[in-house]
């Protein structure tokens, strides 16, 4: 029996079902029934999903759909296209694997919050697919704030929290600015076309009135959302304080929107301005850059998930950078690795960073805290998070036999062959820049994983860390094993994402043919197998002699010490001190050092130190000051007398009757 | 009939200065309740008799002219206050101003793009004039019940306004007008109940230490 329905009324059917999940919870009261439900909607409407998209890849047409609203902006028009589908692959991946992971993380049995967790993420999730299916500005616009808002709510779920408050309005300030770009970007579009429809790819040519006005509010827009430098200000703040599975779907999947609407929004011009593509390059190269600076030096593990965020988001505006410069200098090898790299990196990221996130919400529930270094040595207390945290480390570092290094490979292949043969090889600098920005990342993960797993506990909740349920480790399992697969398989991962560059890039067959040939998937393959192969054999070697000739136990970093304390290890803000020194400029670190005002023997002194936000706290915080200091003045209109508030109407009327004449 | 209207008309007028210059709430209250009656009648002067109108004319005869009032007298009773004291601006000058208003009104109606069957009348100075004694009333008065009937003054203001319009005007607007009246001023007896249990005055200038920081 075949249902002939097209993919969009199934990812239509799948974004009712995600908005609809959390209501039954609301309605009844019975919150444990609405969660399990709500969790059971989620997963269903993810596989169906995932359905209609591997029809859209395999080539199935997605059906515009119109609904004729009564709002006086055109009709409501969905579809679903190629590059539509690399955004919804991840997302109903992710939100699948997230809702069946909050019923252990924010069990309604033990929150009150649950019902309304339940609920904004459902929506959330169904405004993101309507996000990358609308094809109208104004649709758009509503489905933008509605994913907008619900992860506000979700963000402040711990709403009692004065932090959660702050990096709240941090968050809805930065959103809601950027949204008025997009009404900016909106209404320019219609000032082109007549019509608040999408236009179609490619049709607007580059002499139109307002492109310039249209490309810069979109970079403003969605740039901001995606977290790209310097506009990623809310980022950290906002993806710290969220529950562990919702950072996972902001950092994995709402970040994407903001890569989505950039994409969307240059596939409208059939030519783009020169300046266009080394912008997007510059800012990619400096937000990958000073995203995993920023990452090094932090001392909470989400808040350095989520600096390594911005970074990855800056690896897939390199790719794109990369691709579009490539369209200028008539280089196939950039546009389509470019291409390649980003969309790879678009999937790959929202795998391990999801994983990540819900790794750091298994071991926020087993310790109770977020700082680094509180934690120590819970490889051993967690056997099932520990590898899978390790998974998701390796792949984000991009190192071989995981995923994360495929997307950059693409990238490295693109920038040392045409990047270098052009009369001018800027785009070659892609490479050292990647490169630095990986061994950074290795440094970041190192310290992390290192600091976290591995030693003896540092205190004493580290110390009675305990293991999540199957519940939570369950979906960040497939997450690893999608992670492994791609890495393992990458010409599976370059076919999933061939048709996508094809469509986007407007690249001939025989030139992808040709410029793919160039990338060493199989001989990767091979090599991963062979590194797989030698792990388990060291693996089984080590094994042996440990059934042979048992393990003696002792304290790590025990040092031959007899009475070692836990405070003799090495801390993650003394691991990456040295980076952060050399980084100095890009950090700021700053650091409140005891005096040593001592006479004979020096008293107990404090060591303060963190890192900052450079464009949060000193450029905005003090121009919000400023403003608020110069408008202190307009307050005084508003005194609490009721008699003069008349007033004010009245004289207001009186000058509007003269005005008349 | 539209001579006897607009002889209405300017006795409404007159009960606004009337209100303007008088110290004594319940005084007031009764001018603003005659106002009222008065506005009750017009409508039955200027348009085709209907039962519409009738419903019309009864409805406001008993909100305006008996129901409001008494809801309001019964308030100053229970608050237990008289006279409206030390007002922001003296009645004098709150009278001269009123007059100022009244003539103001008058030379801004010459001006404005009325319909020809409109221009003659005294319908629109007359609302305007109202209106800015309602607003006069709201801004110089300090006790919270003359600003209620500040309130009410300048409600009488729109509906004369509106009575140009009664025959396009259906039952269901003029109904939801009066009830949106009554519940407001239904809510002002509830508020001004609380505001003289809690502070034991009905000064309402006392009510900016309520003011957010």
């Amino acid at each position: 029996m075949t249902i002939s329905l097209d993919p969009t009324a199934y990812l239509l059917i799948a974004a009712a079902l995600l908005a609809l999940s959390g209501v039954p919870g609301l309605l009844l009261n019975r919150p444990l029934f609405g969660q399990r439900s709500a969790a059971l909607c989620a997963v269903g409407a993810s596989i169906l999903g995932e359905c209609a998209v591997i029809a859209l890849l395999g080539g199935t047409p997605g059906a515009t759909w119109q609904i004729d609203w009564p709002l006086p902006f055109g009709p409501a028009l969905f579809s679903a296209d190629l590059l539509s589908t690399i955004f919804l692959l991840p997302l109903f991946l992710v939100t699948g694997c997230a809702s069946l992971y909050s019923l252990a993380y924010w069990p309604a049995r033990e929150k009150s919050s649950a019902g309304k967790l339940t609920l904004f993420l459902g929506l959330f999730a169904a405004a993101m697919v309507i996000v990358v299916m609308a094809r109208n500005g104004v649709l758009f616009l509503m489905a933008w704030e509605g994913m907008a808002l619900s992860a506000y709510f979700l963000l402040t779920t711990d709403q009692q929290d004065s932090d959660v408050q702050r990096v709240g309005t941090v968050y809805l300030l930065a959103t809601h600015t950027g949204t008025m770009a997009l009404f900016a970007l909106f209404s320019l579009l219609r000032g082109t076309t007549g019509t608040f429809a999408f236009p179609l790819p490619h049709t607007l040519s580059q002499g139109v009135p307002y492109a310039t006005a249209i490309i810069v509010t979109a970079l403003i827009g969605f740039g901001g959302k995606a977290g790209l430098m310097p506009l990623h200000f809310w980022l950290p703040g906002a993806h710290a304080n969220a529950p562990s599975h919702v950072s996972a779907m902001m950092s994995g999947l709402m970040l994407k929107m903001g890569v989505y609407g950039i994409l969307r929004t240059l596939s409208f011009f059939d030519a783009l301005p020169v300046w266009l593509g080394w912008l997007i390059l510059l800012l990619g190269a400096w937000s990958a850059l000073n995203g995993i600076a920023l990452a090094t030096g932090q001392r909470d593990l989400k808040r350095l998930l989520a600096c390594s965020s911005i970074e990855n988001i800056g690896i897939i505006f390199i790719g794109i950078g990369l691709a579009l410069v490539g369209m200028q200098t008539q280089s196939p090898y950039l546009v389509v690795c470019g291409f390649f790299g980003a969309f790879i990196h678009i999937i790959n990221h929202s795998l391990f960073k999801s994983l990540l996130f819900l790794g750091s919400g298994v071991l926020i529930h087993g310790t109770g805290t977020r700082e680094i270094d509180l934690m120590g040595g819970l490889a051993r207390r967690m056997p099932v998070t520990s590898p899978l945290f390790l998974i998701g480390s390796l792949a984000i570092c991009g190192l071989p036999p995981l995923n994360g290094f495929v997307g950059e490979l693409f990238l490295y292949v693109g920038a040392i062959t045409d990047g270098v043969t052009a009369p001018l090889p800027l785009a070659a600098l892609v490479a050292p820049v990647l490169a630095l920005v990986g061994g950074l990342a290795v440094i970041t993960f190192v310290k992390l994983y290192g600091i976290v797993f591995l030693g003896s506990p540092r205190s004493a909740a580290a110390a009675h860390g305990h293991e999540a349920t199957a519940m939570m480790t369950g979906p960040m399992v497939l997450l690893a094993a999608g992670c492994l697969i791609a890495g393992m398989a990458p010409v599976l991962l370059m076919r999933l994402v061939a048709p996508v560059v094809e469509y986007y890039g407007n690249v001939a067959g025989d030139v992808m043919v040709q410029v793919t040939g160039q990338v060493p998937l199989v001989p990767l393959t091979i090599a991963n197998c062979m590194l797989i192969a030698l792990g388990l054999a060291i693996g089984a070697v080590y094994l042996r002699r440990l059934h042979r000739q048992p393990a003696l136990y002792g304290s790590t970093w025990g040092c031959g010490y007899l009475a070692p304390t836990p405070r003799i290890q090495y801390t993650g803000t003394s691991f990456s001190e040295l980076v952060v020194n050399l980084l100095g400029t890009l950090v700021a670190p700053r650091r409140q050092r005891p005096g040593l005002d001592c006479v004979v023997l020096p008293r107990p002194a404090q060591f303060h130190y963190e890192v900052t936000e450079t464009v949060l706290n000193q450029v905005l915080t003090p121009v919000f000051h400023w403003t608020g200091l110069a408008f202190s003045y307009v307050r005084r209109l508003q005194h609490g007398q009721i008699h003069v508030y008349m007033l004010y109407i009245f004289v207001t009327l009186f000058v509007l009757m003269i005005w008349t004449h | 009939m539209s001579a006897f209207a607009d002889q209405l008309l300017v006795l409404v007028m007159l009960i606004n200065l009337v209100m303007l210059g008088s110290s004594r709430l319940i005084f007031s209250i009764r001018a603003v309740a005659a106002q009222g009656v008065i506005l009750g009648i017009l409508p039955g002067l200027i348009h085709p008799f209907s039962g519409h109108l009738a419903a019309i004319t009864a409805g406001i005869i008993l909100a305006k002219g008996i129901l409001i009032p008494y809801l309001i007298s019964d308030a100053v009773r229970k608050a237990q206050i008289r006279r409206e004291f030390e007002p922001f601006l003296g009645y004098v000058p709150t009278l001269l101003l009123g007059a100022v208003f009244t003539a103001l009104s008058f030379a801004f109606a010459e001006k404005l793009p009325l319909a020809p069957e409109h221009k003659d009348l005294l319908f629109v100075p007359a609302a305007i004039a109202t209106l800015l004694t309602g607003f006069l009333l709201l801004t110089t008065r300090r006790k919270a019940i003359s600003q209620v009937i500040g309130y009410l003054v300048m409600e009488n203001g729109i509906f004369i306004f509106g009575m140009l319009l009664t025959e396009a005007m259906p039952v269901m607007v003029e109904a939801g007008a009066l009830l949106d009246l009554l519940v407001g001023i239904f809510v002002m007896g509830i508020v001004i109940n609380h505001i003289s249990r809690e502070f034991s005055s009905l000064d309402t200038s006392r009510l900016r230490t309520l003011k957010e920081e």
